[in-house]
């Protein structure tokens, strides 16, 4: 851990003046902010912090430190199921959706996702639904190569993305997978058109089996934006589960805390790298360590 | 929910009707509605501090206006100062007095640099110039083709050797380890620039792969990348959703690229694009174009006034302004 962050300095400071002054909860506000925590939550934060530490009388930096993560860590809840369904269902294959704003990284979490469960033994089948953006499908594919499964794709270019998600959950019915991975193309949700495209395919594929996972592909760097599309996403599609990439950078994706307070969606992944291994099942605790320490 | 700064300020308007001297509690609390409202616009902590001594500052020391209450007289000087940060600069491409210009695209990964690559060509064509683009993205899989995609929707010719990383050719082996050589991205970009010069291109576009602040490795092969060219233009495409990481990535890729001017990208979204303030405020670079869709024509130069407006969500107060 870094001692020289601004919320150790701060709450050094704090103990070594022996009261808490402005600048010391400045400092320890300045931290939350800085991980994209948001106005809202940071200020209730530290308001039940002050509570906290004039109820107590005095507190030294371990105590306050650690009822600041206390408190973080419950915010985040520990106790929300964040497993991701990717077992045969019914006697079909797992259905899982993946959606998001452009390039917070889809279509790499579809790799990854597939090599994780490949790793399990698990038949896997990828769906490039993202019939768009220029090289779309030749990327998944790439991926699919990369880590052994197939993928379900349309050679032509613009072709409905419904009617390729709809022939990849059949093949994969077909092939008895155990599941199937749909990328979608990325979209801003403040496009109805194509927020409309994505209800579309989410509703084609129901015709053929129900959809058990519909991930949110957040990227760790936006800022409060995130919730809207959170917000967005989840009145269209339904989400189920949040994926927040690129934590391996310094961002810390504090949006999170505000996604999962208002829409009771859990993080269930992160993303930690471009290569096929780099995604591990969300912790809520080494979240939190990642911003104050 | 969503509380703009037009809304907190209205209300602050209401208590503040008397005119004449702005008093230092009218510009805390006019400050602070600011300050809230930046950060509610991703500004990054450190510019919005910086941002917040200067308004009030010069809010503090202001002459005493007829026109203005106290608090629209703020407004005032924050639109002033955000316009001035986002605008210090405007220019346009500088184009070589000889030869082919040189422009590299340099970013986060997914910050939109492929699509760029195609709209500024097809920007540059439809002035009548004869862009070529490079394909130097050897890493994420099928950059390459993603570009000659690109290239083909905007009509110019794609200079790719390498075809990068496709078909599976790092599969993940036995170990679980998967290979992450694809070619040199340095190579290509030089002899890009070569093949430039021999057909005669007067513009070149090097596409990049994405890349961490915090990857030592990668950043300095864009440092490489840019020593090898040496580009008239480097420029830094920036996601306008980004938040509080806008900072740190600036100041990497100064350190790394030296970029000289910036591109915010995504612009079609509702963030309120912080991000723009942020990278402008801390490096001084200006920011030249909008990226504003997926389509090869949704470009455009860079507006500071609109920004300006847009980040504060300040269209209503400043009519309110100029009506008093
Ligand atoms: N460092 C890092 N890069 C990532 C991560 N996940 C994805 N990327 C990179 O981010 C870029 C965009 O990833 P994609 O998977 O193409 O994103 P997408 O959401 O499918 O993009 P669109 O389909 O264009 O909307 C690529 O360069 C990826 O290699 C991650 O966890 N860490
Ligand atoms: N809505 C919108 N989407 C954009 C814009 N610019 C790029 N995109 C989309 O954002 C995604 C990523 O764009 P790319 O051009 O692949 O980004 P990149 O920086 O080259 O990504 P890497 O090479 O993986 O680092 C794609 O889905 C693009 O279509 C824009 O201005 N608006
Ligand atoms: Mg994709
Ligand atoms: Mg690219």
């Amino acid at each position: 851990a870094r001692s020289n962050t601004a919320l150790g300095q701060g709450l050094l400071a704090l103990l070594s003046r022996g009261d808490l002054d402005e600048q010391a909860w400045e400092d320890v506000e300045d931290t939350l902010l800085t991980a994209d925590l948001g106005v809202e939550a940071t200020t209730q934060l530290v308001d039940s912090l002050r509570t906290r530490v004039r109820v107590h009388g005095n507190a030294d930096e371990a105590t306050v430190r650690g009822w600041l993560r206390e408190e973080l860590v419950a915010l985040v809840d520990p106790a929300m199921d964040r497993t991701v369904v990717s077992s045969r269902v019914d006697g079909r294959p797992a259905v899982i959706l993946v959606v998001g704003v452009n390039g917070t990284g889809k279509t790499t979490t579809v790799g990854k996702l597939a090599r994780v469960l490949v790793a399990e033994d698990k038949d896997v089948v990828l769906g490039a639904a993202d019939t768009f953006r220029a090289a779309a499908a030749d990327q998944l594919q790439t991926w699919g190569a990369r880590v052994g499964v197939p993928t379900v794709r349309s050679d032509r270019e613009g072709a409905d993305p419904a009617a390729v998600a709809f022939d990849a959950v059949k093949g994969a019915a077909e092939l008895e997978a155990d599941v199937v991975i749909i990328d979608t193309a990325g979209r801003l949700h403040n496009k109805v058109g194509l927020m409309d495209e994505l209800g579309k395919v989410k509703r084609v594929i129901e015709k053929q089996s129900p959809i058990d996972e519909v991930l949110l592909v957040l990227d760790a760097t936006t800022g409060q934006n995130g919730l809207r599309q959170a917000e967005v996403f989840s009145e269209v599609v339904g989400i189920t589960g949040i994926v927040l990439t690129k934590l391996d950078g310094t961002a810390k994706g504090g949006i999170v805390v505000a996604v999962q307070r208002k829409l009771g969606v859990p993080v269930k992944l992160i993303g930690l790298g471009e290569g096929p291994d780099d995604l591990a099942p969300f912790d809520p605790e080494g979240f939190v360590d990642a911003i104050i320490d | 929910m969503f509380t703009s700064l037009s809304d907190r300020l209205t209300a602050t308007f209401k208590n503040l009707r008397t005119k004449g001297r702005l008093s230092e509690s009218d510009v805390n609390k006019t400050v602070r509605d600011i300050r809230m409202a930046l950060l509610d616009a991703d500004v990054a902590l450190p510019v919005v501090k910086e941002f917040t001594h200067a308004v009030r500052e010069r809010a503090l020391g202001a002459e005493v206006s007829q026109a203005l209450n106290p608090a629209q007289q703020v407004v005032k000087i924050v639109n002033e100062e955000l316009v001035a940060i986002l605008g210090g600069s405007t220019r346009t491409i500088r184009f070589a007095k000889s030869g082919p210009t040189v422009i590299m695209l340099a970013g986060l990964q997914g910050a939109g640099k492929t699509t760029l690559a195609g709209k500024l060509a097809k920007w540059l064509k439809d002035q009548g110039h004869t862009p070529i683009l490079v394909a130097a993205d050897l890493q994420r899989p099928n950059a390459v083709t993603q570009l000659q995609v690109v290239g083909e929707r905007a009509g110019v010719p794609v200079f790719a050797p390498e075809q990068g990383n496709v078909g599976g050719h790092d599969a993940v082996g036995p170990t679980g380890e998967g290979t992450k050589s694809f070619g040199d991205p340095v190579a290509v970009s030089r002899d890009g620039i070569r093949e430039a010069v021999n057909r005669q291109h007067d513009v070149v576009i090097v596409d990049t792969a994405g890349r961490l602040a915090v990857d030592e490795n990668l950043m300095k092969q864009a440092g490489d990348i840019r020593a090898a060219i040496s580009p008239h233009e480097v420029l830094f495409v920036i996601d306008a959703m980004i938040g509080q990481a806008a900072v740190e990535t600036a100041e990497a890729f100064l350190e790394g690229v030296d970029f000289t001017g910036v591109v915010l990208s995504k612009l079609d979204g509702d963030a309120r694009g912080g991000a723009a303030l942020s990278v402008a405020g801390v490096t001084g670079r200006p920011i030249m174009f909008a990226s504003t869709g997926e389509g090869v024509k949704d470009f455009e130069v860079f507006h500071p006034d609109r920004m300006a407006s847009r980040i504060l969500d300040m269209g209503d107060v400043l009519t309110l302004i100029e009506q008093a």
